[in-house]
């Protein structure tokens, strides 16, 4: 019974990913796409951020440094060198999580608000590197023009574009998205993912049942970052143009509070977060600056009410539920 | 060496302001254990409550300093009362997001109130003093003496009274601290007053020498942290010192090292300290 | 002898808090560690599972020298503990904590994950039997699907020496299995500790209620200031005069 195709774990989330599939067939809002599209970037990044803090329980405050790295790794891969999308996109991918484990490997030996801060301060250095290093990038000014993805030869002399076509770019991210799901859910429902809960939950009582902290905080520290360059790499693409600001860790807050928003340590609380904060946000838009005294006491709110995000309030709801029944 | 003795002057008088942030986390951090990222943004308030106080208001600077204190005081304690205490027994992580909510308030209101430019102080004490071929102005050495004047009123009034005292003691165990009969809830109202309003005193103490504006306070609370993790967190004299420490290692590698990046300085110590010793200078295993 | 302690010494800044510590453990014995509070008892158990190093002296299991290991690779020479606070992991289901427990024998990596390995399923399937196997040598079957923090505490302590036993140690370190719990609760878990050693697990132990040492024992070592200052069977050290000191206070022994 449990194993049947209708059992709830099953059944939401396909039809969540057919109303994602379906979606861009019934409209024709370039505007909705864009937001879709967006959904789609920022959810690689937040259930990337999830991963490392949500199942390994490490506040990692330099993810918007990895996005950045992998954004700026891809873009000047392709501009400077002219190195293909589907080449320069895994090299973004690897370049992120080399940085990853480099920065991991002395971070880690740190704890709670030490690792916090230590990772946040490397944030702001990637930035400011970012920022200073015009022969590279271009500091301020930008990199400008980045391509899209390369075009996909099909057989039968077809093939799918990406330029200028929003929707074909919504499956290529979309699909992305799913393989990034599909990897995150493989792992934590992995014996692998029960060390990340161990460590998690109690490092001493991890290690003397023989678990290293170290490794498997590094494992779960550089997936995390592999898939922040994921995201970095396809939004440098799809926006074309690239500032020091998109490694900012006002960009990690972003993400963390997408993650915290929806539910940290479940599988569709940071994309309920990456998808519905930033359309929040972008209605609020007209207000300016009131949109973030909003968006700011919104947080506050949800995190005094809601600790567990909307996932944790849905899980909260659905007990009572089958309580309730029995 | 005249540039050298100059920036030293300077390393200390930044270092001083520094060390009043510090100051005023380090003891939030103790008693709450919650990283108030919102700091730099009280400090802001800080600045432009004395700035308004003084250019709009006319008010003397000294009363305009203490005002502010006092405002920031209360702002600090509603801050306790109202984000801080519903989230006592939730994870520091859920504070933490709770205090970045607050930059986003803080910093937007003042936007909107006060727009985004920046505002300089009316001409206060900007005399001129040279010895030893060095030139500072007599804001600069008020500064340093208020700072210092500060820290040891702090130091007083926790050692000498009452309130002190029970801060004190929640610090150092807030279990037992409530078991003796201590009210530790109004103890964490009256740190995170405390703390506010001392970095309320550094924002405006630097106010005429910086400019005010709505941002000013993101990259003080990043050094704060800085600061009291390599001075160990909960750390009153390690947050003193290294206020003092960072300022200097700041103004001198400014100087001489390198000034494209001096900015950075503090974050590139701090990640290099915690490679090689990851409790801080002076802190203890866990 | 299956376990070994050579003069191990371990000071903390000025204080001494193991002092040239010699003892031996055989194969198959329950062995106490005794000793009034502050005697460096769990000290001892810190430094045999790496939480600290010793300043001097060998750690040895089965011969070779496991001094200096980190504790993660202690738990894999096969030296399980418990901690004095119970520990587990309370957000877990009790099922759950006694799988995590069993994953030193399995080896799936990251990459068996990726891939969905056919090793990744047989290894989960090893831990769920074996995590199955300890419900109910433990008589916890029905907290299986608790959260492990809500169990009371008791059960805990049960679970928590579950943990451990699912590691398969030859040797468990149970750091006062007995502590803050009642009576009546003692029994249970005295017939778990039994019940293990018949499984065959040697286990060392740090207690400090006297009757419960004296009945399960076949060894005894008893701690004061750091040092050893007796070491026997049950019967013997119960009438040594420096043991009966250091418990009651000097001038004691020679009244009784």
């Amino acid at each position: 019974m449990n194993k049947s195709l209708l059992r709830p774990g099953f059944l939401i989330p396909a039809v969540i990913v057919l109303v994602a599939v379906a979606a861009p067939l019934f409209s024709e809002n370039r505007y909705l796409h864009h937001l879709m599209i967006m959904a789609c970037i920022w959810g690689i990044a937040a259930t990337a951020l999830n991963l490392v803090m949500g199942y390994a329980g490490q506040v990692n405050l330099a993810h918007g440094a990895f996005f950045g790295i992998g954004a700026y790794t891809s873009g000047l891969l392709m501009l400077k060198l002219g190195i293909g999308f589907w080449i320069a996109l895994p090299l973004a991918c690897l370049t992120a999580a080399l940085f990853g484990l480099l920065i991991g490997m002395p971070s880690l030996r740190t704890k709670g608000a030490y690792f916090a801060i230590g990772t946040l301060c490397f944030n702001v250095i990637v930035t400011v590197i970012i920022d200073r290093w015009e022969d590279l990038t271009e500091g301020q000014r930008g990199l400008l023009g980045i391509p899209s993805p390369s075009p996909i030869p099909l057989p039968f002399g077809l093939t799918i574009h990406f330029d200028n076509n929003m929707i074909t770019t919504y499956y290529l991210f979309l699909a992305m998205l799913l393989v990034t799901l599909f990897i995150t859910r493989r792992i934590v429902t992995s014996l692998t993912g029960k060390n990340f809960r161990a460590v998690k939950g109690n490092e001493e009582l991890a290690a003397s049942i023989g678990i290293n902290p170290f490794r498997t905080k590094l494992i779960a520290f550089v997936t995390s970052t592999f898939f922040a360059g994921l995201a970095g790499g396809l939004y440098a693409s799809y926006i074309g143009f690239l500032s020091p600001d998109i490694s900012d860790f006002h960009v990690t807050f972003e993400v963390l509070i997408q993650v915290m928003f929806g539910g940290l340590g479940t599988m569709a609380g940071p994309i309920i977060g990456a998808t519905f904060l930033p359309m929040i946000s972008e209605t609020l838009h007209a207000l300016a600056a009131y949109r973030m005294v909003t968006y700011g006491i919104m947080l506050i709110v949800v995190i005094i009410f809601l600790p567990s995000g909307i996932m944790g309030g849905l899980k909260l709801l659905w007990a009572k539920r089958t309580k309730a029944k029995s | 060496m005249d540039l050298f003795l100059q920036q030293v002057i300077n390393g200390i008088m930044i270092g001083s302001v520094y060390s009043l942030v510090a100051l005023g986390l380090t003891i939030i951090y103790g008693i709450l254990g919650v990283p108030n990222f919102a700091h730099g943004s009280l400090y802001m308030l800080g600045a432009y409550f004395s700035f308004l106080l003084v250019s709009a208001g006319g008010v003397n600077y000294w009363l305009a300093i203490l005002i502010s204190m006092a405002a920031l005081t209360v702002i600090g304690m509603l801050i306790e009362r109202i984000v801080f205490r519903p989230l006592v027994n939730a994870p520091h992580l859920n504070s933490f997001i709770a205090a970045i909510g607050l930059i986003y308030v803080i910093d937007n209101v003042a936007l909107i109130v006060w727009g985004p430019d920046f505002k300089r102080f009316p001409p206060l004490y900007d005399q001129l003093y040279h010895f030893l071929g060095v030139t500072i102005t007599l804001h600069r050495i008020i500064i340093v003496i208020t700072a210092i004047a500060l820290i040891v009123l702090l130091e007083l009034f926790i050692k000498k009274t009452a309130i002190g005292s029970a801060i004190e003691a929640t610090a150092q165990d807030r279990v037992g601290a409530r078991l003796s009969g201590i009210n530790v809830t109004r103890v964490d109202m009256w740190t995170l007053g405390l703390g506010t309003s001392l970095a309320a005193a550094a924002g405006a103490l630097i106010g005429p020498i910086l400019l005010v504006y709505p941002a000013m306070g993101g990259a003080v609370t990043l050094k704060a942290f800085v600061i009291i993790i390599l001075g160990g967190m909960g750390s009153i004299p390690g947050a003193i010192l290294g206020g003092f420490i960072l300022g200097l290692i700041e103004s001198l590698g400014g100087a001489y090292l390198t000034s494209n990046y001096h900015e950075v300085l503090a974050f590139g110590l701090l990640v290099t300290v915690l490679a090689i010793k990851p409790t801080g200078l002076f802190g203890k295993a866990h | 002898m299956l376990f070994q302690i050579i003069g191990l010494t371990k000071s903390f800044g000025g204080l001494t808090a193991v002092n040239d510590l010699s003892f031996g453990i055989e194969e198959g014995q329950i062995v106490s560690v005794i000793g009034p509070n502050g005697a460096g008892k769990s000290t001892v158990f810190n430094l045999v599972t790496g939480v600290h190093h010793p300043s001097a002296g060998r750690i040895e299991l089965m011969g070779q020298s496991i001094g200096g290991l980190k504790p993660y690779q202690v738990a894999r020479q096969g030296i399980a503990r418990t901690f004095q606070s119970t520990t587990v992991f309370a957000q877990d289901t009790v099922f759950e904590n006694l799988v995590i427990g069993h994953r030193l024998r399995t080896g799936s990596g990251l990459f068996s994950a990726l891939l969905g390995s056919a090793r990744e399923h047989g290894d989960c399937n090893k831990s769920m039997a074996k995590a199955e196997e300890l419900l109910s040598f433990l008589d916890l079957e029905r907290y299986r699907n608790e959260a492990a923090g809500n169990i009371p505490q008791e059960s805990q302590k049960r679970l928590s020496i579950g943990i451990a036993l699912a590691t398969e140690p030859r040797l468990l370190l149970l750091d006062e299995p007995t502590g803050g719990v009642n009576l009546e609760e003692d029994n249970s878990l005295i017939r778990i500790i039994q019940k293990i050693k018949a499984s065959g697990v040697t286990i060392c132990l740090i207690e400090h209620k006297m009757k419960m040492v004296m009945d399960i024992s076949d060894h005894v070592v008893v701690l004061s200031y750091g040092s050893k200052i007796a070491e026997g069977d049950p019967q013997s050290v119960s009438r040594n005069k420096s043991v009966i000191e250091a418990y009651l206070g000097p001038g004691y022994a020679a009244k009784g």
